[in-house]
């Protein structure tokens, strides 16, 4: 299931839905992205998320299914806020429920990875002195690369 | 052939335009042949295009390499490397 919103979401209410799948159900892994207060030494006053709307949804998707096809996994949850956050607040969301927690730890791990490479957003970072858009991390591509030869 | 053309974040900004319909000559042939128009337009335009790793494409909302082949109606995305998650 993939959700783009504004709005805040419960953390708490989405592992639950993730477990509610059934007894077979052994494990949930799941990650949270916040806004840090700080980029490089400046006081963040917000970021602003940036993305094309005909694309980001579609893919996402494609992300969730590939993880799905690739581990024996039940569901995949991706929740990703846009517009204007403020430090501290919840960005992104993943989450898998699956039998057993090895292949959920890997699968999350892969869908934020491909997620930070792969799905139209952009942030940009608004500092009291002005705005300015965060550049891609070499270290992002490589931790999303190692997964095309696993 | 008309395609349209839409630009974000950083790229969108600095040329000051999210998005257009173009006119390409019917053999225009790829999405580097559309990168070479559009750089001709003016030094901003140039710069804006001039390194590869800088913008990426997406075709039908799909990303894809600069050889990709383009038909009329295509929507074609040139955005920065994305910065989500």
């Amino acid at each position: 299931m993939i959700r783009l919103q504004m709005e805040d979401f419960d953390t708490g209410a989405e592992i639950n839905a993730l477990h509610s799948m059934g007894s077979h159900i052994g494990a949930v892994v799941s990650f949270v992205g916040f806004v840090r207060e700080f980029s490089d030494e400046s006081r963040l006053d917000a970021i602003e998320l940036e993305h094309y709307p005909q694309m980001t949804q579609k893919s996402l998707e494609r992300i969730a299914t590939e993880a799905k096809s690739r581990w024996n996994i039940e569901r995949v949850i991706i929740i990703h806020r846009i517009g204007r956050l403020t430090p501290d607040e919840q960005i992104v969301f993943v989450g898998v429920a699956s039998s057993h927690r090895s292949e959920a730890f890997s699968a999350c791990e892969f869908v934020i990875d491909t997620l930070k490479t792969q799905a139209p957003f952009w942030k940009k970072e608004c500092f009291s002195t002005g705005d300015q858009w965060v550049d891609a991390k070499l270290s992002d591509t490589s931790k999303s690369d190692r997964w095309k030869s696993n | 052939m008309r395609i349209k053309v839409c630009y974000f974040a950083r790229l969108r900004e600095k040329l000051g335009i999210s998005d257009e319909i173009i006119d390409l000559p019917d053999n225009c042939g790829n999405i580097s042949s559309v990168r070479a128009v559009l750089q001709k337009r003016d030094e901003i335009w140039q710069q804006a295009f001039a390194s590869d790793q800088s913008v990426l494409s997406a075709l039908n909302h799909e990303m894809v390499t600069s050889d990709h082949q383009l038909e009329a109606g295509d929507e074609l995305a040139f955005f920065p490397p994305v910065t989500g998650g």
